[in-house]
């Protein structure tokens, strides 16, 4: 099991920690809903150096991103990021991820720690570009910093006064550390996430660094627990839950990233028929007003039939109401439809709404 | 982590505070960490009796769900309406107004059987 960086910190927090994609990491520090809250009216701060960072580099870098990826990366200038997704030959998921350009010839792709060996072999397997294609997982540490006055945070310990667009970034120096900041992040609010090569004394200095910055605003260390919370009332997919190989990005609701107009990529031809014949399911948002909240894999219903699986699910800390994600028949998918989570027994009403549950 | 002497505990980590011919059942302090954020307690409300070793609800946090045991049988007397509307304060007082349950004790017996503090100590390999 591998420790990041920042492991002897989250100890000395009392953080929970758990096993993770290969990796101890924590799970919650104070508690989950005051985590998330932090976030949403403050500032809090990740620890998720177990993502991973493959970088790409060649002449025909683009030409082999093109390639493995659904999104259009001929539209990305340097300095920005793009959301994307790799598909397989029958348009199931291999993983989501973030693609940041920083020149022609290369290119940093962030993908999930779970998949991290898998995504690599995968690309390796499709390299018929001939770019240089190299695993720096281990080299790198990420620190995400997410709410309100995360800009605040940051603009304090950042050697230049930079104001980033949303999904750029830049090279810089934070508290006398070479980094990389964009303005990205899995929680729907202002955020920043950090890259940065060093050893551990120099990953303790960026993190003592950005909390004594954002003392003033309270800020939190915040555990994957409320990740997910936080991601979840944003409707954001997570892999392994709410799409996997079995999935697709259209019925995954990424037919936004998904550009079947670009020449050629692994997946086109699957996908161009499965929009053709039309999806047979789709990743819903649900809402409900009761108490009992569903979780990964309970039934969904309508008229005592079942119509889909719940892919996440929790009960959101600022609603503070049941909200999930699931599969249901595609009949069954449309915004205002009452459809029901058997929980244990029990059947509760939701209803299909449209994301985010929580707006920003 | 608190585990008051004068209580007993079950294996499935609760704690059961007996007062006169009835005790007062709760999850501890151990259980309520491991758990984390409390969001939910479901028991029937026209519950009417426990079955030693029986679910009798459930109690839901942020990130799991667990049954609740009882610990012995008995006649259910009250049931915690406070956890209804702050279900938290199992969490923050878990073994004073976090209690759970309040059930008759008929067979005393089952009740000295419980661990005492040293032995739930032990349970949970602190």
């Amino acid at each position: 099991m591998k420790k990041t960086k920042f492991y002897n910190i989250h100890e000395k927090l009392g953080a929970k920690i758990v096993d993770f994609a290969n990796f101890k990491m924590p799970i919650q520090y104070s508690g989950i809903i005051s985590e998330h809250k932090a976030v949403r009216n403050s500032v809090g701060v990740f620890d998720v150096s177990h993502m991973g960072e493959i970088f790409v580099r060649g002449e025909k870098a683009l030409d082999f991103i093109q390639h493995i990826a659904v999104n259009d990366a001929s539209k990305l200038g340097e300095g920005r990021v793009q959301y994307s997704a790799m598909c397989y030959e029958d348009g199931g998921i291999i993983d989501d991820l973030l693609i940041y350009k920083f020149s022609d010839t290369e290119y940093m792709l962030v993908i999930n720690a779970s998949n991290i060996k898998k995504d690599f072999k995968w690309m390796n397997e499709n390299n018929k570009f001939d770019v240089n294609i190299v695993d720096e997982s281990d080299e790198y540490s990420l620190l995400a910093v997410q709410g309100p006055n995360s800009q605040k945070t940051m603009l304090k310990i950042l050697e230049e006064d930079i104001e980033l667009e949303y999904y750029h970034f830049i090279k810089t120096k934070a508290a006398g550390i070479d980094v990389i900041i964009s303005r990205t992040g899995y929680t729907g609010e202002l955020g920043y996430e950090i890259y940065f090569k060093g050893d551990q004394s120099a990953a303790e200095k960026l993190w003592n660094e950005i909390f004594k910055a954002g003392e003033e605003f309270d800020i939190a260390p915040v555990g994957l627990a409320a990740r997910d919370t936080l991601r979840l009332e944003m409707g954001f997919c997570l892999y392994g839950n709410d799409i996997d190989s079995t999935t697709n990005v259209l019925e995954a609701g990424l037919g936004w990233i998904t550009k079947l107009k670009k020449e050629s990529f692994i997946g086109k031809n699957a996908l161009l028929k499965i929009k053709e014949e039309g999806i047979t399911r789709k990743l819903v948002a649900m809402l409900s007003k009761e108490k009992s909240f569903p979780r990964k894999d309970y039934e969904i219903s309508q008229n005592g039939k079942p119509i889909g699986k719940i892919t996440s699910g929790t009960v959101s800390p600022i609603l503070e109401k049941p909200i999930a994600l699931g599969y249901v028949q595609k009949e069954h998918s449309a915004i205002g439809n009452v459809v029901n989570f058997n929980i244990r027994g029990k059947e509760i009403p939701a209803e299909i709404i449209k994301l985010p549950f929580v707006n920003k | 982590m608190n585990i008051p002497e004068k209580l007993r505990y079950s294996d499935d980590h609760e704690w059961i505070k007996v007062e006169d011919n009835s005790a007062l059942i709760g999850i501890t302090d151990y259980a309520q960490g491991e758990l984390g954020d409390v969001v939910f307690v479901d028991i029937d409300p026209d519950l009417e009796s426990i079955t030693k070793g029986d679910s009798f609800g459930t109690i839901e946090a942020v990130k799991t769900v667990s049954d609740l045991f009882a610990p012995y049988s008995g006649k259910v007397l009250e049931i915690n309406e406070k956890l209804a509307d702050e279900p938290q304060l199992i969490n923050t007082d878990p073994y004073g107004e976090g209690w759970i349950i309040k059930v008759e004790i008929t067979d005393l017996a089952e009740i000295e059987n419980l661990l005492d503090a040293a032995k739930y100590k032990e349970h949970i390999g602190q």
